[in-house]
Parts: structure tokens; sequence; C-alpha cells
């Protein structure tokens, strides 16, 4: 097992090798950079740019280097110093920026995670044990539902509903006379308020595609011959649901973690635009915009790492939830 | 079915050893459109330490009836009526009445009565130990600790002569091999000493030998603690090797009962004749009965010289080790025009990979195959694509499951007609009256061929795929355990209707079996195979009756004989290597 997690981790070094090359790649792509883009800006507000004053700032920034040197300085920073860079557009370290952005992140991305995992789990087994009954068909129009229906949508509908019901200021993740103010339990629960409407909205397809998948495992795994062994065991109907079948359908589940980490900080960009959630999407898609290459292009390699960490997450609880896996 | 007054006069004077007693068990299941009565008016009577064998062919209602004894019916089911009394101290318990979910149930089930079930494949879990699901059962029915109950899972592995039970006892089961998790099995129902044991097909997935040592085994574990056993099977062989009564389950009615030499001795009831009938006729050669000539001096057609295929073998990207398999190792044999040779072995012994690498869809590692047309010698194995195309026109194969080697979305005709439409030689009229023709040569209505494969039963089936394979004019037949999914009677119609159609067209099979009785009945030569090698060739007589390798004399003197007087399993000969 313990040789099994190394070998994994050291494949995991050319991968992260061949991904901060394709970051970097990403962001270097459209013409210009941020000294073009903010001349453009600057220009738009009627501001004279000196033309040599224009080479100065390319020559500080390094955008005259060739493009491998400018690789090798940004990577060697990051692997040798921590330093993920500059940002051009707020004048702060990268690093600093990010962080600032990560914790809240997590919070809602586990967050939410854990809201699909509670909902999904007792509907998905509920619809497979009861399949082509009442309750079923309600959970299935359900879930159909909260798939279909787009995210900023229902971020928008919740938002008027709390507004209008609870007379609740949203938006954000606190109260306006929270938001600088440091920790306390008045905090806290004023978080708890905000919290449930963009786990909510992040959570709804999520959910309603785990139910789908469980479901459909499950019903297969109901009728295996495993399944009435345990019963002629003598074990009562809900242990032997949720002891055999069960744990075998929930691999899906599991493999869902390696994707549902990435997903939570670039998918639900829009979601966190309208919620205006302090969360890294909307920073990412402020530097792409603005061509702020430091700052990008540490969100894409940051969001690789994180999908490689999920993968091996759900691996390793792969393995230790279906010994077939371990033993091959 | 057994008039009562007859019943109560002959079971009378034995009642007190009676533990469980059906009367007039009726099931239904409600289908999208019908409801099907699984079994009507079922009366059986399981004694202490007796062996009752509930024998019908498939569909006929055996393990529902096995199953409702324990009151596990699946959701659209129900007991319609009937009793289902388990005799008890303190009186008879009803356990049609008993509430699904009711303590009392659950205390029956695995603690008087243990199940063990057909698929050693999928009957146990795969994700967690054979000891914890073990221990599971022992602490259901008792008040023990875990470490005491894990003792007692390992004696109870012991018993059930797994190797090293105390090692054992914490490996999952896709360790074990499949007689091994049927032992595990077995350990599970004897948890808590059940009065009585329910064998559901304990060894039909199972090789020969291994179907011998595991129903020595059930056998001994029974009269040591004295059970009542009901052991289902379609295996007339494995009913006269173990069993004290008999009662034939046809169309979800008991048609017949009685002891086993009543059974098979003086059998009342036509269908139990006509199952004894298909099972004895296996029992003979009729391909000796059939043969125009003997083929000694007849030319060869398929040659096959030092045949070896190896998995495995080749070096991981980082050096890993990997070991080799010899799957099939140096095999040379001759098939004569116009001879049927069979090809017996267990499973893992490599033949389906030999059959495989006549027709080349595996590449052989090593050796040459060689096939004598009407025109000159081809050599297989250094055959281009397009030479390889006509060679399958002339060598063609009939696979094992009927239900998985037909096309649903395809007619029968669409079906029949597709190696004449690949090969393009004929079509139009001229393709549709092939189509007919080849049906009819396989006894099957041409007005049938606009149908899809749904529609017929599994014997219906393989005769589909047998006009298929015959649709070219083949020369040669590889069938790959093609009777292997029917039912005996099936089973015997089938290897007669390829009988006949060898008669009127110039064909040689190579039949593939696991079966010895099937390949008697069938073969003028049959080779052996034991772990990839050609352990002996000879004439079927001369294999089955007087084999010469000790291998050979094992796997024979395993197969049970269909004769309660003559019982020849339990004084087997055992191979060791």
């Amino acid at each position: 097992m313990l040789r099994y997690v190394i070998k994994r981790i050291l494949y995991m070094i050319p991968t992260l090798f061949g991904l901060s090359l394709i970051a970097f790649m990403i962001i270097q792509l459209p013409p210009g950079d941020y000294v073009t883009s903010m001349i453009a800006s600057m220009q738009d507000s009627g501001a004279n740019v000196d033309p040599r004053q224009v080479e100065r700032l390319r020559e500080i920034y390094g955008f005259n280097d060739p493009i491998w040197v400018q690789y090798f300085k940004w990577i060697s920073g990051i692997l040798l110093r921590g330093d993920f860079g500059y940002s051009f557009e707020w004048n702060r370290p990268v690093a600093e920026l990010i962080w600032e952005r990560m914790g809240s992140t997590l919070a809602i991305s586990i967050a939410s995670l854990l809201f699909v995992w509670a909902v999904a789990l007792p509907i998905g087994i509920y619809s497979a044990v009861r399949r082509h009954t009442v309750g079923d068909y309600f959970f299935t129009l359900v879930g159909f539902v909260g798939l279909a229906v787009p995210n900023f949508i229902l971020a928008l509908a919740l938002m008027y509903f709390s507004y209008r019901y609870f007379g609740q200021s949203v938006g954000g993740l606190f109260s306006p006379e929270y938001v600088e103010a440091p920790w306390s339990w008045g905090k806290f629960v004023d978080l708890l308020g905000h919290l449930w409407i963009p786990i909510i909205v992040i959570g709804t397809s999520g959910t309603a595609a785990l139910i789908r998948v469980l479901r459909a495992n499950l019903s297969d795994e109901l009728h295996k011959p495993y399944v009435i062994t345990a019963k002629a065991k003598g074990l009562p109907g809900y242990k032997v649901v949720l002891k055999y079948p069960v744990r075998i359908a929930l691999n899906p589940f599991v493999s869902a973690i390696g994707w549902v980490l990435p997903e939570l900080i670039s998918g639900v960009t829009i979601t966190a635009i309208v919620l205006n959630l302090p969360t890294a999407g909307p920073l990412l898609l402020r530097s792409l915009i603005s061509q702020d290459m430091y700052l990008a292009g540490s969100f894409i390699l940051l969001m690789g790492v994180l999908t490689l960490i999920g993968m091996l997450v759900s691996d390793l609880l792969l393995a230790l939830l279906d010994p077939r896996i371990r033993f091959t | 079915m057994l008039t009562s007054p007859e019943m109560t006069a002959r079971t009378a004077d034995l009642d007190e050893d009676v533990v469980l007693e059906v009367q007039d068990l009726s099931l239904d299941f409600r289908l999208r459109t019908e409801v099907l009565h699984a079994a009507r008016n079922v009366n059986l009577k399981l004694r202490r330490g007796k062996t009752l064998c509930l024998v019908g062919e498939s569909g006929s209602g055996k393990s529902v009836t096995a199953r409702a004894l324990m009151h596990i019916i699946d959701r659209n089911g129900a007991i319609a009526g009937g009793r289902i009394l388990l005799k008890d101290q303190k009186g008879d318990i009803d356990i049609a009445t008993l509430d699904e979910r009711g303590k009392e149930l659950l205390s029956i089930r695995g603690g008087r009565i243990g199940l063990i079930f057909q698929e050693p494949m999928s009957s146990l879990s795969p994700v967690h130990t054979i000891g914890s699901q073990i221990i599971e059962a022992v602490r259901l029915h008792s008040r023990m600790n875990k470490s005491e109950a894990r003792e007692r899972t390992i004696d109870l592995l012991r018993q059930v002569e797994i190797p090293n039970p105390d090692k054992m006892v914490d490996r999952y089961t896709f360790e074990f091999s499949g007689g091994m998790r049927q032992r595990a099995m077995i350990a599970m129902a004897l948890a808590s000493d059940p009065d009585i044991l329910i064998a559901d097909e304990p060894t039909t997935a199972l090789d020969v030998t291994t179907q011998a040592e595991i129903l020595d085994l059930i056998k001994r574990l029974q009269e040591s603690r004295s059970m009542a056993m009901l052991l289902i099977t379609h295996d007339m062989g494995v009913v006269a090797e173990v069993a004290d009564e008999v009662a034939v389950m046809h169309f979800g009615r008991i048609v017949e009962f009685g002891s086993v030499d009543e059974i098979f001795y003086t059998p009342k009831h036509a269908y139990t004749q006509r199952l004894l009938d298909s099972t004895v006729k296996l029992e003979q050669n009729r391909r000796a009965a059939t043969r125009v000539e003997t083929p000694v001096g007849q030319e060869i057609i398929l040659s096959a010289r030092n045949l070896t295929k190896v998995y495995g073998a080749t070096k991981g990207w980082l050096g890993g080790k990997s070991f080799a398999l010899k799957a099939v190792d140096d095999v040379s044999f001759d098939l004569r025009a116009g001879e049927n040779l069979g090809i017996v072995g267990e499973s893992g012994s490599g033949k389906t990979t030999l059959g495989r690498m006549l027709l080349r869809t595996v590449e052989p590692t090593s050796g040459d195959v060689t096939f004598f047309g009407q025109e000159a010698p081809v050599e297989v194995t250094g055959l281009s694509k397009r030479g390889l195309r006509d060679f399958h026109r002339q060598v063609r194969l009939v696979f094992q499951d009927p239900f998985a080697s037909l096309n649903p979305r395809m007619t029968v005709r669409d079906i029949v007609g597709d190696p004449l439409v690949v090969a393009s030689t004929l079509s139009g009229k001229a393709l549709d009256d092939r189509v007919a023709e080849l049906l009819e040569l396989v006894g099957l209505d041409p007005a049938m061929r606009e149908r899809y494969p749904h529609a017929f039963s599994g014997g219906q089936r393989q005769r589909i795929g047998i006009a298929r394979a015959l649709a070219l004019d083949p020369r040669i037949i590889i069938a790959d355990e093609a009777t292997a999914a029917l039912d005996v009677s099936i089973r015997a119609q089938i290897l007669d209707l390829l009988l006949s159609i060898q008669k009127r067209l110039d064909l040689s099979f190579i039949f593939i079996s696991h079966d010895i009785s099937v390949v008697r009945y069938f073969c003028d030569r049959v080779a052996v195979m034991h772990r990839g090698k050609l352990v002996e060739l000879g004439t079927a007589e001369q294999i089955c009756t007087a084999p010469r390798e000790a291998y050979t004399k094992s796997l024979i003197s395993a197969v049970p004989n269909p004769d309660p007087r003559n019982k020849r399993m339990m004084h087997r000969t055992r191979f060791r290597a």
C-alpha cells in the first residue's frame, strides 16, 4: 500500500511539469502582454503614453526575455522560494492574493461537497430500494429539475426569496458590519446565515447527478447473489442493504472527489459573481481578462495541482473501500 | 403428484424425524402483464439426517421454492397459499405467516436453516474479508464476542477443509478459487449449527473434480451433524450420488416424489422418465452407432503441431516483474475428415485458448496449424488477412452462450444470413431461400425467420447459432461448450441434431467441453487437457472406460454416475500433482 502511494506521488512529478508548461503556454498564447492591455486602457482614458516608458516597463517586467527564460524565472521562483510572482493589476504578490481567497473557497467547496453527499446518499438509496414507487418518481423529478435549472438562475431566485422573506442582506459571505470584524460567535452565525445559499446553489446539480448514479449502481447491486446470502444469514433488511450493496455502489461517490475540487473553483465562477462571493473564481476571471499573467498562470497551475491531489485522494479512498483495487 | 392417503401412509411412522414440512405451498409473481404461478401446491418433507433432492429443468420453480422456505421472496412475489412448518420443541412455526421484519424470522434464517447457492463467484461480497462475513453470521445467532467468534470462524473453516484457516480468514473472496469460495459459503451456512441445509445447485458452476470434493464434503458434514438437506439440482448424476429421496418439479408442480431407488428404477410420471432417458442416453456413445465407417486411414483435414500460447512475460514499464502463464503448452493433434474430436479439461486447462488458436482469433506464440481443404494445404499460422477470411469460411465456430451470441436487434433471417452477406455470395430471393433451407436443416420453422432472438428458448437459439455456422458450407465446426448452457433434455436433442447434420453434410467437429458425458456421446476421439498440456488422446470408449493416465482416471471417476445402486463418485481416484 505504501509502495503504491509513493509510486503514485512519483508519477505526479512529470505530470506537474507538463501542467506548468501548459499553464505558462496558455497565459502566453493571447497576443500582447500586461503592458499592452495597460496602455490600451490608459489610451482609452485619454492619457499620453511615452514609448520609451513603455519599453522601460517591459524591461522591468522581463517581457523582452526569450519565453523559456520567462518560464524558468517563474517556475524557479515557485519551487525555490514559494514566490508565485507579482500581480500587475493588484500590485501585490500573487501568493498573498490567492491565499486570501483560498480559505473561503475551500470552506464553500467542502461545505457543498458535504451537502451533496448528505442529500444524495439517502435519496439515492431510497430511490434504488423503492424503485418505481411514487417516492422514487418524486425524487427523480426533483433531481432532473435540479440538473436542468442553471445555477445562476437558482442563485438569483434564492437571493430574491431570502431578501423578500427573511429580510437578509444577501450576497457575499458576511453582512456588511462583519466583513472587516475579527472572528467572533456573531460573525460565525452570520456566516452560516449566508453560506446556505451558495451551498444549495452549487450543490444542486451535483446532488441530482449523484442520485442518478447511485440509483443506477445500487439497482444493479441489489439483485446480486451476495445480497441473498446476507439475507439468508438472518441479517435485518436495512442492514443487508447498507452493509453490502451500498458499500459497493459507493465507488462513484469517491471517484467524484477527483473532479469536484477543481470544479468548485473554476466551475462556479458565474454563481460566485452573481452571489458576490469572495472565492477564487471571479479573481481568476478578472486576471484572465486583464492578462495579469502571473496571477492567471498561478491559478491554472493551482487548479491542475488540485485535480491531481483530488484524483490521488479519490484513488486512495477507493483502494480503502474496495480491496479488489488494492490488490491489482 | 401423489395422492394424499398414499403420502400419509408412507410418512406416518417417521413423523418425528421430520424437521420441516411444506404443505400446499403456492408462490405467485406479478409480472408486467400477468401473474406467474412459480410454484403450485408443493408438498415436501425434510427429515433429520436425510437428503431430499429437488430436480427439474431451468424455470421449473425449484430455486424460488427453496428461497421461500426462508421467506426470501422478491418484491413482486408473494406466498399465495400453503404452510411451511418448522418443527420446534414448543410446537410448529409457520414460516409462511412470519413477519418479514420480525425477529423470529431473522433468527430462523441462518440460525435454523442455512443456505448455499450456485454462484461461488458472486454469492460472497467482494469487498469484505471471508472472515468478516462468517463472523457476522456467527455473531447474529450467538452471544459471542469478536475474538470468540473469530476462533469459531477459524474452526468452521477448518471443518470445511480450507488449508491454513487462521490465515485465510483475513483473505478476500477474489483470492479464493471457485471451490474454495464454495467451501467458505458452506462454513457460513453452518455458522450456527442449523437443522436444515438448503443447497441450491451448489456445484453447477464447478469442475467435475471440484464438484466431487464439494459434494463429498457436504455429505460428510451433513451426516456428522445429522442435518436435513434440501439439494436442488438439474443433474440426475448428482441426484443418484447423494439423494435419499427425490422430488421432481415441472412447471411449478411436484410431479413425482419417492425414494431415489424408486425414481431411478420405477419412475411413474412421463416427465421423470423423459428426464432420466435424456441423462442415461448421454452415458452411451451414440457416435459409435451412427458412424458410417471407422475413420481409420482417412485423410487428415486439420493438423496442429506444437501449439503453444504464453500469456504475460512482458516486462513492465518500470521494470516491474510479471509472470508468464503457459495457457497451452506444446499441443499437437490431427483432425480427420468426418471425425468428431472432443477436447475435455477443467476450467483453466487451456481448451478454449486452443480452440481460438486453431481459428487464429488468438495468435499462437509458437507452433503451426495446417488446413487441408479442397486445394493445396494451407498454413493457417502464416495466412494474410484475406487468406484468413477464406479460411474462416471453411472453419466456423458455435458459441457457448445462446443468449449472448445472437444480436438481439437482428431478426433470425439477418443473423443466419449474415455470413452470406459478409461473404457476398448470395442476395435477395436466393439469400432468403438459403436461410429458410438452413433453418429447416436445424429443425426450426422457416416461417419464424422474421422474429427476433428473444422470442426463442435457449435450445432454439442454439439451433439458430448452428444454422449460422452452417451458412457457408464449412468443412469444420469448432463448438466451444456448445451445450453447456442447456438443460439435459435439450442437450441431447442438440447433440442428435449435430450428428444428423454431420451425416448429411461432409463435416468434422472439434467439440470443446468440460462435460465428459457429452463428449462421450458425441465424439470419436477425445483429447484430455490439463494445465495447458495434452495429457491423453484416445478413442472416446478408451478414455471413458479404460483411461491410462492418472489425471484422466481421476477426472473420469469424478463424474457422477446416474445410478443410485452404483455410486461412483464417492469411491473416486484422486489425482495429486
